[in-house]
């Protein structure tokens, strides 16, 4: 029975007690896991967590092997592009990656600026013009472009590529000259930053391209056919929709490609000329690369320049890292303003 | 009471090109062709990257007329189709290029012996009929295998978290995977070097730990991948039946999802089948035939060739050239068995 009073002023409902109707006994509700499975839980999470144990113990590690080397020179092994190893002592000792540091990321620019007109019409191609059943055969052929070795690519760009690029370089330099960064000291095009740029531009363009492929293909239809009922060409449709649609996509997908451009070893180290001095002259046969400086000094390093090259690895470790996450955050963000 | 059928229409997509015909495809290129031939021959656009340039431009402007006939947007339409077109075909060249010069190079390597030999008497300059690189593979194999069987459990049980435990740390993991996909071939060596390997000298074992530690994250986003595609109807089923979580993942997720994860393991192989950075501090290179992955350097296929392109003579050059030819085909063989697994059911 519920009976409605005033009560100063307020509304008050009170509910009178009742003869207790029978009821079953309530059931109670266990809501905890089995033994199994909390263990179970337990040890998938651990298992999870790999990624980020490897990830902190490489960087505390090369952190702690390159410690004697940060404390000595401080930020000069940022800034300065001496690398010296007298005696193996720190004292006579100059190391610096200023000019390797320099170097990677004009290597890995030219890279994707080479690949980016590639990376923009592959994706559309694939995506809106090839037809559908040439597409899958297409993108298996890519995939697997993705996985040859980066030695191979070496290979075919130091004994295929070089003879032939630098003959480019060398007419690029004839009329181009003028302009600062295709300026040389001396005729010597082989083994420049522009060769090793353009055979990472080759190995990065699968990767970037397929992440711009997966956001092209996730513009939205509706739009497309909007497009099209206006009376627009597939390129209109294209342009209006698609390529504003996967902008950051792009974004996202180039960075990507950055980050592996940056962190290639072998290939850059047969394709280019390492050059302790920071220099700008891409067709220059003079260039930098952390990743190949580790490779190429690691053969006769005392225990000093060990430890200067752990210090290097983990300055590279830490910019590839900034760059994929960068990348990964916008690809995400892009991915997600489609669900 | 009648059964209504409601047939939704599928959706079309307008881009789709029906019925172009063969001729509107080959005269624009033929007549280009012609063209860049000529400009080719009688101008100062010589040679290979001449050609090239002649052919982009008259193509383009080939297309540019087809479409203007009727009108500029359709003009304009023509000439991106031409760019877009030729941009891809352009990618293809280089590595068409690739494929063809391992081929043609490595071919001269390739006899009885090759596989059945190693180098410990060979040099690197003698004839290409003595010698072999059974050492690169056994040991390239080796490697891969305890590098899988570190990495494919470690790979799946993260997917698994992401997929069927569903914590809190899901985005966690995923961006700590993301991170470590990104990590240099290089650094990923330097820190096996520095754990594993100034302790224990080179060994195969090194090499296999910087191997799965670079396959790891390929696994991980492919099992992912595949893991998300199992419906959710199974999972429900099966806990309505009473089975408890473990029993639900390890016998009715994971087999459901066998073929995919077999594909996931296998794309993360070939993905490192080839790295040669972390081998150079880590498994070193060994010309004798082992199977010993403790305590000694191993061969390799991929430090096989980069060890003969450093020789550098012809010879040497060549039998590089031999080494990446088998690599080639290894990775193209892992990769192909993982399409074809992975064939069903997918896009």
């Amino acid at each position: 029975m519920v009976r409605t009073v005033w009560h100063g002023g307020t509304l008050m409902t009170s509910v009178l007690s009742e003869p207790a109707l029978a009821s079953p006994p309530r059931r109670e509700i266990v809501d905890r896991r089995s033994l199994g499975d909390r263990i179970f839980r337990k040890g998938v999470t651990l298992g999870a967590l790999t990624a980020f144990i490897v990830l902190s113990l490489i960087a505390s590690l090369l952190f702690f092997r390159g410690f004697q080397i940060f404390s000595a020179f401080g930020l000069d092994f940022i800034t300065t592009s001496t690398w010296e190893d007298v005696d193996g002592t720190v004292e006579n000792a100059k190391f610096g990656v200023a000019a390797m540091l320099v170097g990677s990321i004009v290597v890995a620019t030219i890279a994707m600026a080479v690949a980016f007109p590639f990376v923009v019409s592959s994706a559309l191609f694939l995506e809106f013009y090839v037809p559908h059943k040439l597409k899958a055969v297409l993108v298996a052929i890519l995939d697997l472009m993705a996985a040859i070795p980066s030695i191979i690519y070496g290979l075919w760009g130091y004994l295929v590529l070089m003879p032939l690029a630098s003959g480019w370089a060398a007419s690029i330099n004839n009329y181009l000259g003028w302009f600062p960064i295709f300026g040389v000291d001396f005729d010597n095009f082989e083994a420049s930053p522009f060769v090793s740029g353009l055979v990472l531009a080759l190995m990065v363009l699968p990767i970037a391209m397929s992440v711009t492929r997966e956001v092209y293909s996730r513009a939205p239809l509706d739009q497309i056919q909007a497009a099209y009922a206006l009376g627009g060409s597939r390129w209109g449709a294209i342009r209006t929709v698609v390529i504003p649609f996967g902008r950051s996509g792009l974004v996202g997908g180039m960075l990507l490609g950055m980050g592996r451009a940056l962190g290639e070893t072998v290939a850059v180290l047969l394709t280019l000329n390492l050059v302790f001095e920071v220099k700008f002259q891409i067709l220059a046969s003079a260039g930098g690369s952390v990743a190949s400086l580790i490779a190429s000094r690691f053969g006769e390093a005392s225990p000093l320049e060990l430890k200067a090259l752990m210090a290097a690895g983990l300055v590279l470790f830490l910019l590839t890292l900034i760059v994929n996450f960068g990348a990964s955050t916008i690809v995400a963000r892009a991915e997600r303003r489609v669900k | 009471m009648t059964n209504i059928e409601v047939k939704i229409p599928e959706r079309q997509r307008p881009w789709i090109n029906r019925g172009a015909s063969v001729r509107e495809l080959v005269v624009p290129v033929a007549i280009a062709a012609v063209v860049a031939a000529a400009i080719n021959l009688l101008t100062g656009l010589a040679g290979a990257l001449g050609f090239y340039f002649a052919f982009v431009l008259s193509y383009a402007v080939v297309a540019w007329f087809t479409g203007r006939r009727h009108d500029k947007v359709k003009g304009i339409d023509k000439l991106a189709t031409a760019f877009i077109t030729l941009g891809f075909a352009t990618a293809f060249i280089p590595w068409a290029s690739i494929l063809f010069t391992v081929v043609r190079r490595g071919w001269p390597t390739i006899y009885g012996g090759y596989f059945t030999t190693d180098m410990r008497v060979t040099a690197a300059d003698d004839d290409l009929a003595m010698g072999g690189l059974s050492h690169a593979l056994v040991g390239t194999v080796l490697m891969l295998l305890v590098a899988s069987v570190i990495s494919i459990p470690l790979g799946i049980l993260t997917a698994a978290y992401i997929t069927e435990i569903r914590g809190k740390l899901s985005g966690f993991v995923r961006i700590m995977v993301q991170s470590m996909s990104g990590v240099p071939s290089i650094v990923a060596g330097l820190f096996i070097y520095a754990t594993v390997v100034s302790r224990f000298k080179f060994s195969g074992l090194a090499g296999a730990l910087a191997l799965s530690i670079l396959m790891l994250p390929t696994i991980a986003r492919t099992a992912e991948e595949v893991l998300k595609l199992v419906p959710e109807e199974i999972r429900s089923a099966s806990y309505a039946l009473g089975a408890s979580q473990m029993a639900t993942t390890f016998r009715i997720i994971l087999p459901a999802a066998r073929s995919g994860l077999v594909t996931a393991s296998m794309l993360g192989v070939a993905r490192v089948a080839g790295e040669t950075a972390p081998l150079i501090l880590t498994s070193f290179y060994s010309a004798v035939f082992s199977l010993k992955m403790i305590g000694e350097p191993i061969g390799s296929l991929p430090m096989y060739t980069y060890q003969n392109f450093g020789v550098g003579t012809e010879t040497a050059l060549t039998r590089a050239w031999g080494g990446a030819l088998v690599l080639m085909v290894l990775i193209l063989i892992l990769f192909s068995t993982a399409r074809l697994l992975s064939g069903r059911g997918q896009k």
